[in-house]
């Protein structure tokens, strides 16, 4: 009887360390990705490279994953400057099917895009920053195609600083200006600053210009 | 004040201080000499007795640990030479109940063989008739003189051509007959080979079960041995159970691959079942489910085993009357049957997801539309991964084997394993205990050693004590006998 005991208090143990490892909070193992793409001036025609790091992402993401294509025009803090956005679907086909239309609509974008006068960045990065914090994956990367040179339109407020906790920021092609090219400090202030920004955020930074190594983007 | 100041006796003279310390501790030490090499003994005496005792309790543990060893694989060994006892005598019976329950209707084809071959024998040894009774007559008249007779000599022709023709007529009768036996003879030796065929037939048989008693005695032998427990049979099994673990986990390793290959052929198809993003306690649900696939494979094909009583590992099953038994096989079998259909389907999804993800990545490099390229051989490729799916299920099965035999001699070499272990450890204590006790030696020695001074006066005061006495006694003595010669010559 006293053995039986034992065995249940034992049994009760074990079942306790179970539930409470199962109890806890579980982290998601998904991955988001925002890509800000500059469409401003000369920029625009650096579309084509900007198109071949997205398939790159498509292909490196798994079902359950979200994805977000926008746009960096005059005013970016804007749902519509979303291209695509996309959560693959947890099987394999279908979000293989899905990455198919994601594709397409990109294609059809970068057929009949048109440039934009002014460079909302901060816009950009604060709607990446909203997007995926509703969808809340396990790793958050806010990609930036741009040359990193910030140009807003009158009126528009962009002196917010970036919650980006647990944020990954990658700037993409950071071309160089041919006034960078006169001074290249102004090129490497404006990295800098930027750097500063993302880590006074609380997020990381990486700047890849070489895209033929593109596996270090994800 | 530094520790320096403090032990500076005279200040500014290092030298002097530590003569002076040297004088002061060696007195110490000579004073508290005695009990000091008391508590140095006793110290080194308790831990080299504490260490033997613990030497000893190891030793008897690892004793107690040899002894059920031995126990372990005596029965083990038991109960394998009574399995294959049984064994054998199972195969004698069905040696005796298949061939010789047959052996009556043998024995009447035997005995309606010899009764022909015997008729044969009998008509085949029957003589020609004899030549007719008159023939003798005849040859006395023969043998009458002629004496220039005629008629006599035509009688006597006449004879002798009836004689003549008598001979040739028998003659020819003998060859017929002669020639009849012969066909008798000649139809005798299928009969012959027939018997010659049944009773080698018989041999056989009876050889084999010669045989077989040959292996019961032999199996035998090695019951009684093990029966009676000696040190050879614990030996033999105890090798023999290396033999099999190393075997045994050989052959699970390779099961382990071969799993292996198995869990990558129906993880990612799993996730169109089960979804590719969802996780259980930190783990891809879809590798999960793929690994619970497999353990539900390998369970039923132990159970088929099992019931098959091929393997030993749950004697529920094997206790179960053959009835439920049979049924459990159908059961087991038909489960593992839909499971590896389950499988084959899986990896032909498999392939077809292969196919599209590389389609896919291919258009996504060359961002242009899918040129939907298709390889004319890839149904080999399809067609072996649905082999594999569906026949590693049941290649799993034979798993059960191995892992019997490395359940049944895991026992055993853990057991000699933890003897081993035992027996170091008590080893190892036993030299610390005896190491212990030699440096409780080795310290009094030392101690001695930092109070050479104060011994050395000692051991000079004392032999010059020694000398004293010597010489007060020779006095005495000398004293002694003069004062005798004295009171003698008085």
């Amino acid at each position: 009887m006293k053995h039986q005991y034992q065995h249940v208090a034992w049994a009760g143990m074990i079942l306790l360390a179970l539930l409470s490892g199962c109890s806890s909070k579980p982290v998601p193992h998904t991955r988001g990705v925002y890509m800000l793409m500059d469409t401003s001036g000369t920029y625009a025609n650096e579309l084509e490279k900007a198109q071949r790091i997205i398939n790159y992402t498509l292909g490196k993401l798994n079902p359950g994953d979200s994805f977000a294509v926008a746009r960096v025009d005059t005013g970016s803090f804007s749902e519509k400057d979303i291209i695509e956005k996309m959560t693959f679907d947890d099987r394999p086909s279908m979000a293989n099917q899905q990455k198919r239309q994601f594709r397409e609509k990109i294609d059809d974008f970068v057929k009949h895009v048109k440039s934009s006068s002014y460079t909302d960045i901060t816009g950009g990065i604060l709607q990446g920053i909203e997007f995926l914090n509703e969808k809340n994956p396990g790793k958050k990367t806010i990609l930036i195609f741009s040359d990193l040179k910030e140009e807003l339109k009158k009126g528009y407020k962009r002196d917010i600083p970036l919650q980006l906790n647990g944020f990954e920021v990658v700037a993409l092609n950071v071309t160089k200006l041919r006034t960078d090219n006169i001074n290249p400090r102004e090129y490497m202030d404006r990295v800098e600053q930027w750097r500063k920004r993302v880590k006074a955020g609380g997020g990381d930074w990486r700047v890849i210009n070489d895209l033929e190594r593109m596996e270090g983007i994800l | 004040m530094s520790f320096t100041e403090v032990i500076m006796i005279v200040p500014g003279f290092p030298t002097i201080s530590i003569l002076l310390w040297f004088v002061i501790l060696s007195v110490v030490l000579y004073l508290a000499r005695i009990p000091a090499h008391r508590a140095l003994f006793t110290a080194s005496n308790i831990l080299h007795h504490g260490l033997r005792m613990a030497a000893n309790s190891v030793r008897m543990a690892e004793k107690n640990v040899v002894e059920r060893n031995k126990e372990v694989l005596l029965s083990a060994g038991r109960e394998a030479t009574e399995r294959m006892i049984e064994r054998e005598f199972e195969r004698i019976g069905d040696a005796v109940h298949t061939d010789l329950a047959a052996y009556p209707a043998l024995q009447r084809e035997v005995s309606e063989g010899i009764t022909r071959i015997e008729e044969d024998y009998k008509e085949s040894s029957e003589v020609p008739p004899s030549p007719p009774g008159w023939a003798k007559a005849v040859e006395t008249v023969a043998k009458i003189p002629s004496s220039g007779d005629s008629m006599v000599a035509n009688i006597l022709g006449e004879i002798n051509k009836s004689l003549n023709k008598a001979q040739s007529k028998v003659l020819s009768e003998y060859r017929q007959s002669c020639k009849q036996r012969h066909k008798l003879l000649g139809g005798m030796l299928p009969h012959w080979r027939k018997l010659l065929h049944v009773m080698s037939n018989m041999d056989k048989n009876i050889s084999g079960l010669l045989d077989r008693s040959k292996a019961i005695d032999r199996h035998m032998d090695e019951h009684e041995q093990i029966i009676k427990g000696t040190d050879r049979a614990a030996q033999m099994l105890a090798s023999s159970s290396m033999t099999q673990f190393f075997i045994a986990t050989f052959v699970l390793a390779i099961a382990i691959g071969g799993s292996t290959i198995n869990f990558h052929l129906i993880a990612r198809p799993m996730q169109e079942m089960v979804g590719g993003s969802s996780y259980l306690l930190g783990f891809k649900t879809a590798n999960v489910a793929a690994m619970v696939i497999i353990f539900v494979e390998m369970a039923m094909g132990l159970f088929l085993m099992e019931s098959l009583r091929i393997t030993r590992l749950f004697p529920v099953i094997s206790a179960l009357d053959d009835k439920k038994r049979i049924y459990m096989v159908w059961i087991t079998f038909a489960m593992l049957f839909a499971l590896a259909s389950i499988e084959a389907s899986l990896a032909y999804m498999r392939d077809i997801l292969s196919q599209d993800d590389a389609a896919l990545i291919a258009s996504l490099v060359s961002q242009k539309g899918e040129a939907g390229v298709v390889l004319g051989n890839r149904w080999i490729t399809t067609a072996a991964q649905m082999g594999m799916g569906f026949i590693l299920p049941f290649a799993l099965t034979f798993v059960a084997i191995p892992l019997e035999s490395f359940v049944h001699s895991l026992r055993t070499v853990l057991g000699i394993l933890v003897a081993g272990l035992l027996k170091i450890t008590s080893f190892i204590l036993r030299l610390i205990g005896n190491l212990f006790k030699h440096t409780g030696t080795a310290l009094v020695q030392v101690y001695d050693l930092l109070i050479f001074a104060p011994l050395w006066i000692e051991k000079t005061a004392r032999t010059r004590e020694k000398k004293h006495r010597k010489n007060d006694v020779f006095q005495t003595g000398s004293h002694g006998t003069e004062a005798s010669l004295v009171g003698g010559e008085s």
